[in-house]
C-alpha cells in the first residue's frame, strides 16, 4: 500500500496502520479501556498480552468499530475512524477475527470465505443476480484456501470440522477481505496443542505488508511472532516493547507471568 | 523446531501441475453446486398445479380463493422479514392497509386501473416501509416488537380519524375496480378475481424466490444467523435490513392492494392487530424461512377458518391455538418442515 514505509528508516514514522489516541470505553461505572494511546506500526507483527478481563477483546472491539469508544480516538493510516461504522473500517482495510468462533456453522468453510469475498467486491447487496453466479468469489475463496492450507475442508460444514481448522477459517475469512491490518483475538484459543502448530504456520505466513495484532495467552506463540508486545492491565497500558524487554521485566512477570504460573 | 513449519506448507497443493488441474476440478465442482442452488425443481410447480386446479374443482369457492391467493402475498413479504432476516414484526398489517387504502382510495376517486393501482400501492407501501423502518430497525427485541405494533396502530387512527376520505369505521364505499388491461371485467362468479390474484401471486413469487437465492439474501440469512460475523465482513447490516423492510413492505401493499380490488372494499380491520398476528400464525403454520411455507399456511388456515370459525368462533380459536402449540412443540420447521422431513426419509430408505 504505502511502499514509502517499507524502507523502514526509524528517524522518519509513517504514520501507524492503527493509532489511539486516549482512548477510553466504559460500561457505566467501570472502565475497561483506560486512556489507551497505541500505535500499531506498518506491517507490524506486534501482541497484544494481558490477564482474563484486561480488555483485550474490548480493545478489538471498539478499533474495530464493533463497540463506540466513551472518549477518544481512532485513526487508520493517519485517517481519523472514529465515527465510522464498522463495515466502512472492514471497506478500508481494517480487519478482526473472534476470539470464539463468529461462523456460519451450517455453511461450508468455502461458503463462509466466499461471502466475505462478495461483500467485500460490494456484490452481496445485489438483489437480483443469484448468489450462486459468482463464480469469481468462489474461485477466489478456494484459491485462498488452498493456500492456507484447508482446500481438502472447502465442502465441509464447519460444524464438522475439528476446532483447529474451525479456527484456520476464522483467519481464512478475514484473508478473504484483504485486509491492511489485522486484529487477531486469540487465534490459538480453545485449539488442541497438537494444532497450535497449524495456526502459528498461518500467522507466520501472513503477507509482510499486513499489519497484525496479535492477542494471545500462550507466551509459546507470542515470543515466536511478535516482534513488539504490549501489556495491558485493568484497561490500561503497563509497558510496551520488544519480547526481551517484556520478559525481563519485573512488573510483567509480576501482573501477568506470575499471576499465570499460579492459576 | 521452526522449521518443521514446512510440514503444513507442502500441502500447498497449488504449486504441483498435477494436483492444480485436481483442484481445479474439485473448484469447479464446488461452484456447480452452489450455481445448482437456484435452479428450479419439479416439486416447485406443485402450488400452481394446486390453484389452477382449485379454479376448476372448487367455482363456488372462487372468492375465497383470491383472498387465499393474495393472503400468501402477505406471508411471503412477513417470510422476507422474519424467516429471511430475522426481524419479527407484530404491525406488518400497517404496510398491508397502507396498500389496500391506496389501491382503494385510487378506485374509490376515479382511478380503477388495477395494475397501475397495484404499482401505485407497492410504492406507497415501500415509501411507508422505508420510513417506519428507519426508525424501527434502530431499536432492537422488545423495543423493536413495540414499535411495529405503534406504526400499524398509529396508521389505524388516522385510517379512523381521516373517515371524511377513508369512511372510517364504516369502511370505504365506492370502490370501482376497472377491467384487467381495460380487458378481462370481474365478474360476479370472482373467476377474474381468481385468476388476476394467482397472476400477481405468480409474479410476486418469481420476485420473491429471486430475492431470497440472490447475493443479498444470502446476505440477509447470514444477519439473521449471525449478525457479528457480518458485521465483521463489512456488511452494511442496517442498510441492507432497511432494503429488505422495504421490499417486504412493497410486497404487502401489494397483498392489500390486491385484497381491496378483488372485493372491492377497505375497512380499518387491513390495519388491525388481528391482520398482523394471523398472518404470522398463518407462517408459523406453515413454515418459516424456506418460501413455500407461506403456500401451505395460508390455505390450511383460512381454509379450515372459513369452515369452522362460522360453526364455532371460540372452538376455531381453541383448535389454532392447540395445533400452534404442537408444532411449536414437535414440529419447528412448520407443516413444511414435516414434509420436508418425511421425503427426505423416504429418499433416505428406497
Ligand atoms: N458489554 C459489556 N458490559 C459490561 N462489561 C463488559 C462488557 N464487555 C466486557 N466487559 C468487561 O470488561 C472487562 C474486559 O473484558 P474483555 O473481554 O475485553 O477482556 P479480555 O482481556 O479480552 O479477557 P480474556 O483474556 O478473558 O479474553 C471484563 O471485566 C468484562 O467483564
Ligand atoms: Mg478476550
Amino acid at each position: 500500500m504505502t511502499t514509502p514505509a517499507s524502507s523502514a528508516s526509524p528517524t522518519v514514522s509513517p504514520p501507524a496502520a492503527v493509532e489511539t489516541r486516549k482512548l477510553r470505553k466504559s460500561f457505566g461505572a467501570f472502565v475497561v479501556t483506560d486512556n489507551v494511546d497505541f500505535r500499531l506500526e506498518q506491517g507490524a507483527r506486534h501482541a497484544l498480552i494481558g490477564p482474563n478481563g484486561a480488555g483485550k477483546t474490548t480493545f478489538v472491539n471498539l478499533v474495530s468499530g464493533a463497540l463506540q469508544p466513551t472518549s477518544g480516538a481512532i485513526s487508520l493510516d493517519g485517517t481519523d475512524i472514529t465515527s465510522l461504522t464498522q463495515a466502512q473500517r472492514v471497506k478500508r482495510g481494517l480487519v478482526r477475527t473472534f476470539q470464539i468462533n463468529q461462523l456460519f456453522r451450517k455453511l461450508s468453510v468455502l461458503e463462509n470465505v466466499g461471502l466475505a469475498i462478495t461483500e467485500r467486491d460490494g456484490l452481496a447487496g445485489n438483489v437480483w443476480r443469484p448468489a450462486g453466479r459468482n463464480r469469481a468469489a468462489l474461485d477466489e475463496a478456494y484459491a485462498l484456501l488452498e493456500r492456507v492450507g484447508l482446500a481438502a475442508d472447502a465442502m465441509r460444514s464447519i460444524e464438522d470440522l475439528p476446532y483447529g481448522r474451525q479456527r484456520m477459517t476464522e483467519i481464512a475469512v478475514a484473508l478473504g477481505l484483504k485486509p491492511n491490518v489485522l486484529l487477531l483475538d486469540e487465534p490459538a484459543a480453545g485449539v488442541p496443542t497438537g494444532d497450535v502448530g497449524l495456526i502459528i504456520d498461518l500467522i507466520e505466513q501472513l503477507p509482510a505488508e499486513i499489519a497484525v495484532l496479535l492477542i494471545e495467552h500462550d507466551m509459546a506463540i507470542v515470543f515466536r511472532v511478535a516482534k513488539r508486545i504490549t501489556v495491558l492491565t485493568e484497561g490500561h497500558v503497563l509497558i510496551e516493547g520488544t519480547p526481551a524487554e517484556i520478559a525481563r521485566d519485573p512488573k510483567v512477570r509480576e501482573v501477568y507471568l506470575g499471576e499465570r504460573k499460579t492459576a | 523446531m521452526t522449521h518443521d513449519a514446512s510440514s503444513t506448507r507442502t500441502g500447498n497443493a497449488a504449486l504441483v501441475p498435477e494436483a492444480a488441474t485436481a483442484t481445479a476440478s474439485a473448484a469447479a465442482a464446488a461452484r456447480e453446486q452452489f450455481s445448482r442452488r437456484h435452479r428450479f425443481t419439479p416439486l416447485e410447480v406443485l402450488p400452481w398445479l394446486a390453484a389452477i386446479g382449485a379454479y376448476f374443482a372448487f367455482p363456488d369457492y372462487l372468492a375465497l380463493g383470491s383472498q387465499i391467493l393474495a393472503t400468501i402475498i402477505f406471508a411471503l413479504s412477513v417470510d422476507l422479514l422474519i424467516g429471511y432476516t430475522g426481524i419479527v414484526t407484530l404491525g406488518h398489517a400497517a404496510l398491508f392497509g397502507t396498500g389496500a387504502y391506496t389501491a382503494g382510495l385510487l378506485a374509490a376517486n376515479g382511478w380503477g386501473d388495477p395494475v397501475s393501482g397495484l404499482l401505485v400501492a407497492a410504492l406507497a407501501a415501500a415509501v411507508v416501509g422505508l420510513v417506519s423502518g428507519a426508525l424501527i430497525l434502530r431499536t432492537h427485541g422488545l423495543t423493536q416488537l413495540m414499535q411495529t405494533l405503534v406504526v400499524a396502530a398509529l396508521l389505524m387512527e388516522v385510517a379512523n380519524k381521516a373517515g371524511h376520505y377513508t369512511g372510517g369505521g364504516d369502511g370505504l364505499q365506492g370502490m370501482i375496480v376497472w377491467p384487467v388491461f381495460g380487458l378481462f371485467r370481474f365478474d360476479m362468479f370472482g373467476k377474474t378475481a381468481y385468476l388476476y390474484s394467482l397472476a400477481v401471486l405468480f409474479v410476486c413469487w418469481v420476485l420473491m424466490r429471486t430475492i431470497v437465492h440472490s447475493a443479498f439474501g444470502r446476505s440477509l440469512m447470514g444477519i439473521r444467523e449471525n449478525v457479528a460475523r457480518m458485521h465483521a465482513i463489512g456488511t452494511p447490516v442496517e442498510r441492507r435490513k432497511l432494503t429488505a423492510y422495504t421490499l417486504s413492505a412493497a410486497l404487502a401493499g401489494i397483498s392489500g392492494a390486491l385484497i381491496a380490488q378483488t372485493t372491492s372494499f377497505v375497512g380499518l380491520g387491513v390495519l388491525s392487530l388481528e391482520r398482523s398476528g394471523s398472518i404470522l400464525i398463518m407462517l408459523i403454520i406453515g413454515g418459516v424461512g424456506q418460501l413455500y411455507g407461506a403456500f401451505i399456511g395460508v390455505p390450511l388456515y383460512m381454509i379450515a377458518q372459513d369452515r369452522f370459525a362460522t360453526i364455532d368462533p371460540v372452538f376455531w380459536y381453541f383448535w389454532i391455538g392447540l395445533f400452534m402449540v404442537l408444532l411449536v412443540l414437535f414440529a419447528r420447521g412448520g407443516v413444511l418442515g414435516i414434509l420436508t422431513r418425511l421425503v427426505k426419509r423416504d429418499g433416505g430408505t428406497s
